[in-house]
């Protein structure tokens, strides 16, 4: 077991963690936010994606120990008070049906605009290739993404 | 009525808590105490099991229990049941025990279960579990499996063939006699994996004292999976919960009942823990269901004015190992009796032989039988337009179902409720300028730019169903549908439903129906489903049925609210029932307007009963259960616009456009939104998706690494129209719309993609129309 410090939507945690634990299992099970999914084991679907140091990361893909001293953000610390711009957009425009695959869209959503943030379609679209969606064939994920960049422009 | 929110798009309340995390899926939840079920499964894709060696795996730190399939028997835990059996096929099931006994028959079919107090331990377990196998040949396509000295999977079931069904209307070979042109094409529908983007999971809380559990599951419908467990748990049905919670996508794939669900219950009976089972993806591909696959050699016979007079086809279905839970019911019912699709064709004859590989095993995936049929008729129909060197959109105009409002029988035997097949194409051919496009074709093709135009003009069958039509067709249960509504002493409603949406948005849609019926605020609504406790016995969702079925029943018991509120509100007002009059939520005496109650005012004296007419009941509350007397059959005529670059064999979806009737609309975001996710289904099977299998029966496409799961960036916006044709089987005059993206536009871009192709005449190319399949298509011709 190995000792970590990863500080998780604000808060600082500390744990004894088995060296393979991936970090989404830790935010799952270890400390019980499961808004973080998990649809896949090869890295493809984008489910699991959170903030790290405020860079989007598969955390299925990210070892605990790894995050060792980070910042974490996941869907539960996007609220802050009130819903986010990119969760109103996704409510406001149905970018979401099952809902499964959302948070992980809105936390790459967030890392596309911060370092673009007013994109077009077509770079949401590619911005968007990490995170797969059965439901909406993507069409109100990227309306939702373009509203929300404009919700923040404003804000 | 006044403001009516039916009709208006809404934001669906189920979001809040999707967006935020606090949903709750099934791996969400955690109870004390509880174990991890891992799976040991088959390399194999058919073997004789030698030798299971359990010793190493048990002996393993945190391992709780290692079992096999002779000790899940041994505890009384039977077969898992096929619950669609088509009658007058001479339908063969071979017994699907959960865990295999003696003989493996597809890669992925499990051997042995462990489980442990980490999930971790109990994969590492698994991986310690030796099996000793005596491979034996397999085989993996539906057609050579049922040819003599192929290898048999059931010993059983000769030649492999698990059913023959027919279906047959109108004099077929005099038709094809009287033709002026014959047609033969062998098409592949090829198989599909569903890949809902949540994973199966299940977690079953057995109580060794009373012999109760409760299991949440990612499931479908839960009343059914109530129903089978107690079939092959030998658990009594009434000593079952199932609990549906937040699902994270279906498409078919978590309709039937699974082995694994009745594994964890067997080993919390065993450990008398609660045990969750979580599938991995790579998993999922071998053990949820797949989708399509079938082998169709097909004729159509059609006279020199473009007149179809008739179809031929014969239909090798791959099921699989085993018979999944609906699995007969889709290249049979819900494939051969649609072949006719939107046009007035009087001759049909279909032989469908349904046989067993060593595959995954097929079932319901999106569209189930309608996508293998819509694709067969639209695909036949261009090509008689290409022999007989007509538009294909002519083709199609002429041969339409004349529209109708109120049934028209086809030659199959079913009764479309109500259809305008040529208003949707119209509207869909001025969406794209049809000539216009046809034109700057014809300019691209001389600079050596390959566009094309593909067309869908489909019908289809949902709203599952009557339920005395299921009986006759084999379905192992009822159809019908269930609601209740219920009024809080503060005017405040709870509606609790027997289908189990999972990401179709009735929670909002049905509160909508409820506002305006009852006159309450959209907000004092609440809609619960996916729990068999709190529930009605209902069918689930599936097949389109949840809005025009589950809406019939929830519209039967608004009446009966209302029926019941007035004979209160006639008490309070000193009326006669007979003068009360009811309009938005308020009761009034006929020729007294300003005396009323409202709706509330009724809830509360109705829950206290203190001023209450004589001998009625108190509460303002109703259950009701609703049969539709027919099925539903939503329309439409897609169109792409593909462009293929003929250097790399590269197609890229330009344009995609949909007309689609579905009746009346209750929320148009969510209609659109379930279209939208149905083109993108179906696209991706024309281009990008397909399982293979190796000879042996290894599943070549075995993870998200190469199985082409489409992204953002291989889309266009698709371009919505909609037309509005209502029907008379239900209340409200709605039809489905969660399946006819995906039966639609398969087809759509296929034939886009073969336009785009003519100058080349390349011939036929199977799906998915990979670059490089395309590429050796156009250089094999240029040759």
């Amino acid at each position: 077991m190995y000792p970590v410090s990863i500080t998780v939507n604000g808060k600082k945690r500390r744990n004894q963690v088995d060296a393979r634990l991936l970090l989404v299992h830790y935010l799952r099970d270890t400390l019980g936010l499961t808004g973080t999914n998990i649809g896949c084991d090869t890295s493809q679907c984008g489910s699991c994606t959170v903030l790290m140091d405020g860079k989007a990361v598969k955390s299925c893909t990210v070892l605990a120990v790894q995050a060792d001293g980070a910042k974490v953000q996941t869907i539960e610390g996007l609220a802050n008070g009130k819903m986010h711009p990119l969760q109103d957009a996704f409510w406001e425009k149905h970018g979401l049906q099952c809902g499964f695959c959302t948070p992980g869209m809105i936390l790459t959503a967030c890392d596309i605009l911060q370092n673009n943030p007013k994109p077009s379609d077509a770079e949401i679209r590619a911005g968007l290739e990490g995170n797969l969606c059965r439901c909406t064939g993507y069409q109100n994920i990227v309306a939702a993404v373009k509203d929300a960049a404009g919700r923040m422009a404003k804000a | 009525m006044g403001s009516r929110i039916f009709g208006s798009p809404i934001k669906r309340r189920e979001d809040p808590r999707l967006l935020t995390g606090q949903a709750k899926f099934t791996d969400d939840f955690s109870l004390p105490g509880m174990a991890y079920l891992a799976v040991v499964r088959s390399p194999y894709a058919h073997a004789k099991i030698k030798a299971i060696r359990t010793k190493k795996a048990a002996a393993m730190d945190g391992v709780l229990g290692v079992y096999t399939g002779q000790d899940m028997k041994d505890a009384g835990f039977g077969p898992i049941p096929c619950a669609w059996v088509v009658p007058g096929s001479d339908a063969k099931t071979p017994a699907y025990p959960p865990v295999a006994i003696d003989t493996v028959r597809y890669a992925g079919n499990a051997v042995a279960i462990v489980v442990a107090t980490d999930r971790y331990i109990a994969r590492d377990a698994a991986d310690a579990v030796e099996v000793d196998y005596t491979p034996l040949p397999a085989v993996t396509d539906a057609e050579k499996a049922t040819r003599k000295g192929a290898p048999q999977i059931h010993a059983d079931v000769p030649n492999n063939q698990a059913f023959h069904w027919k279906v047959a209307g109108g004099d077929v070979d005099a038709a094809f006699k009287s033709a002026d042109v014959v047609v033969k094409e062998r098409i592949i529908n090829q198989r599909l994996i569903p890949n809902a983007i949540e994973c199966r999971s299940a977690l079953a809380q057995y109580l060794t004292s009373t012999g109760e559990f409760t299991l949440w599951v990612t499931t479908q419908n839960p009343h059914i999976a109530r129903f089978l467990l107690s079939l092959d748990t030998g658990t009594p049905e009434q000593k079952i919960r199932v609990i549906a919670p937040e699902v994270g996508g279906g498409f078919g794939s978590k309709l039937p009942h699974y082995p694994e669900d009745s594994m964890v219950v067997f080993a919390s009976k065993m450990l008398g823990v609660p045990v969750k089972w979580t599938e991995t993806r790579s998993e999922n591909y071998r053990s949820t269901i797949h989708g399509r696959d079938h082998i169709q050699d097909v004729e159509m016979a059609a006279k020199k004015d473009g007149t179809i007079v008739g179809i031929r086809a014969t239909v090798w279905a791959n099921m699989g190992a085993y018979l999944s839970t609906a699995s007969t019911g889709v290249p049979t019912i819900l494939h051969g009796l649609m072949l006719s699709g939107a046009y007035d064709i009087k001759n049909i004859r279909e032989d469908v032989y349904g046989v067993f590989t060593n595959t995954t095993p097929v079932d319901t995936y999106r569209g189930a039988g309608r996508p293998e049929a819509t694709f067969l008729i639209e695909r036949m129909v261009d090509l008689v337009a290409q022999k007989l060197k007509k538009d294909p959109a002519d083709v199609r105009k002429k041969n339409f179902i004349p529209p109708f409002a109120d049934g028209h029988t086809v030659a199959t035997g079913l009764t479309y409720d109500s259809g305008n097949y040529i208003a949707a194409f119209d509207k869909a051919l001025k969406m794209l300028d049809y000539t216009g496009f046809r034109k700057k074709q014809a300019e691209l093709r001389k600079k050596g730019e390959y566009v094309g135009v593909g067309f869908s003009t489909y019908s289809e069958i949902c709203g599952l169903g009557p339920s005395a039509v299921a009986g006759a067709v084999g379905f192992g249960g009822g159809l019908w549908e269930s609601a209740v509504v219920r009024f809080h002493p503060s005017g405040k409603v709870v509606v609790l439903l027997g289908i189990s949406p999972h990401g179709q948005g009735e929670r909002t849609t049905f509160a909508q129906i409820v506002a305006d019926q009852l006159g309450v605020a959209v907000e004092d609504v609440e809609v619960i489903h996916g729990d068999t406790e709190r529930t009605p016995m209902g069918w689930g969702s599936y097949g389109s049925r949840s809005t025009p079925v589950g809406s019939g029943a929830l519209m039967a018991a608004i009446t009966k609210v209302r029926d019941k509120a007035k004979i209160v509100a006639a008490h309070l007002l000193e009326a006669s029932a007979d003068d009360i009059e009811y309009a938005d939520g308020k009761f009034s005496v006929r020729g007294a307007p300003a005396k009323s109650k409202t709706i509330q005012d009724i809830a509360l004296m109705a829950n206290v009963a203190w001023n209450y007419p004589k001998g009625l009941e108190p509460g303002l509350e109703a259950e009701a259960f609703w049969d539709p007397p027919n099925f539903v059959y939503p329309f439409g005529s897609h169109i792409a616009v593909v462009r293929v670059d003929a250097e790399t064999g590269e197609v890229r979806l330009e344009r995609y456009l949909a007309v689609d009737d579905c009746g009346k609309v209750i929320n148009p975001l969510i209609v659109s939104g379930q279209i939208h996710g149905g083109i993108a289904q179906g696209v991706a099977q024309a281009l990008w998706e397909g399982a293979a299998y190796d000879d042996a029966g290894q599943l070549l496409t075995g993870s998200l690494m190469d199985y082409a799961v489409p992204k953002a960036e291989f889309f266009p916006n698709f371009e919505l129209g909609e037309t509005v044709t209502p029907t008379n089987v239900n209340p409200l005059g709605v039809k489905g719309i969660g399946e006819t993206g995906t039966i639609a536009s398969t087809a759509a871009v296929y034939n886009a993609v073969m336009d785009a192709l003519t100058p080349f005449n390349v011939g036929k190319i199977d799906m998915p129309l990979t670059p490089e399949k395309v590429w050796r298509a156009i250089s094999g011709a240029r040759r």
